[in-house]
């Protein structure tokens, strides 16, 4: 749901509003710098960052450039990307062993009281190896269809119907 | 347009992911305006999107919102006394220029009414000296006139001798008998004393008979000392006395201090 209301009582500098959109985007934003960063403490570092431009910048904000969420996801990314330029990620990163949101979710246990864990557990043992890849880098990464055409090697016009298969799968496992 | 079609194509997850371009995204805010259908289709793809993103976070720990909070506080505590140093800044510069421009507009009223007083001053000066200017070309005139009339051999000169009341006293006569006049240069006699004026004489002889030519009122004020006087009178002599202010029908001989005949 576009919170409507909750993005005029933000750009209204309104703290409360942030609260309410930091409880319903945080894991979000958490996930996809996650995703990227591969380590807890500097994604909260990020996590904190992209709350506090989601505060400073939320008069810059339209409905009609696009949805509210993805206008959070774009700053996350960014401010993930950002921080794997520097020292403190180019030190940590040297570790990592998983490529894609796919390996995290496979060794995770934990889950969020808000996620479907069993239909999320479920929709990655069933995903094909080409929708892993696709999501990461469309959704995940903010890739577009070109450059994720040329990084898979296929057709571009593959990618949007490729991509919509699997997000189709998605909704069909969570109930959405 | 086919809405069923549109959606399959796939562009709403894109437009979802915002992996599309500002156009292409203002197309699609179009189609979402015009079907329900198709909101209802973005906001399905959102949802199962937030449960895939949700599900990668690490448990998050409980004081991060309060870290955002302070950091929120903290850049506004700080933005704002930045904001208030550069609005001093701007005050400081708005309140130096407004005083620099106060001084120089005052100096430069200041400038204005000394220039203003200098003119005043100027004006006057010049008024002084027209005036003295005046002067001295009706002195010169003037001064003209009796030395054309010295020089004019048709006019008689009678000197006026010194009498009892004064040795030293002395005046001359310069008598133009064809335009009835007589220049009279009392510059060897003494300023008359307040309240007295002296009074010029024609006189015929025999027997004694004087005429008043007229009081020299302005003696004092007259610089060259020489008065014009109407004189249409057949005069064997011109005589001088002092007599009180407004002159005497006849003179006062006791008072006489000059007199001189005419010798033709």
């Amino acid at each position: 749901m576009q919170p409507t209301e909750l993005i005029i009582a933000l750009q209204n500098k309104n703290q409360a509003a942030l609260k309410r959109i930091y409880d319903m985007y945080s894991a979000n934003v958490y996930g996809i710098v996650f995703n990227i960063l591969k380590d807890e403490t500097l994604s909260e570092e990020v996590v904190q960052d992209v709350f506090v431009k989601i505060w400073n910048n939320s008069s810059s904000y339209s409905e009609k450039k696009g949805r509210f969420f993805t206008w959070i996801l774009n700053i996350a990314r960014n401010a993930a990307i950002d921080k794997t330029r520097s020292k403190n990620f180019k030190n940590s990163s040297q570790n990592l062993t998983v490529d894609y949101f796919v390996d995290i979710l496979e060794d995770k246990t934990n889950f969020s009281s808000k996620i479907d864990s069993i239909g999320i557990k479920k929709y990655i043992e069933t995903l094909e190896p080409l929708c892993k890849k696709v999501i990461d880098l469309l959704f995940f990464k903010g890739f577009t269809q070109k450059e994720t055409s040329e990084e898979l090697d296929i057709p571009l016009g593959t990618v949007k119907t490729r991509n919509r298969i699997c997000i189709d799968k998605l909704k069909q496992v969570l109930e959405i | 347009m086919d809405i069923k079609a549109y959606i399959a194509s796939g562009i709403l997850e894109l437009y979802v992911y915002g992996s599309l371009s500002e156009k292409e995204n203002a197309e699609v805010y179009q189609v979402l305006q015009k079907y329900p259908e198709a909101i209802a289709e973005v906001e399905r793809i959102e949802q199962s999107l937030q449960q895939l993103s949700g599900a990668l976070a690490p448990e998050q720990s409980d004081h991060l919102f309060s870290k955002i909070e302070s950091k929120i506080s903290l850049e506004n505590s700080t933005v704002i006394p930045i904001g208030q140093k550069r609005n001093n800044w701007t005050t400081y510069i708005g309140w130096a220029a407004s005083v620099a421009l106060l001084i120089g507009l005052f100096s430069q009223v200041n400038k204005n009414r000394v220039l203003r007083d200098k003119i005043v001053k100027n004006q006057i000066e010049q008024q002084l000296l027209e005036g003295k200017i005046n002067v001295a070309e009706e002195d010169l005139s003037n001064t003209k006139a009796i030395l054309s009339v010295l020089r004019n051999k048709d006019i008689l000169q009678v000197p006026l001798q010194p009498q009892q009341v004064d040795p030293n006293a002395y005046a001359a006569v310069y008598w133009d008998k064809e335009n009835e006049k007589a220049y009279i240069d009392v510059a060897g006699l003494p300023t008359p004393p307040p309240g007295k004026v002296y009074q010029v004489w024609s006189l015929k002889l025999n027997p004694l008979t004087p005429t008043s030519l007229g009081t020299l009122d302005t003696f004092t004020e007259n610089d060259t000392k020489i008065f014009s006087l109407a004189n249409p009178n057949d005069s064997e002599a011109f005589g001088i006395t002092l007599e009180p202010e407004g002159g005497s029908a006849s003179p006062t001989l006791e008072m006489l201090y000059t007199l001189g005949t005419v010798t033709s």
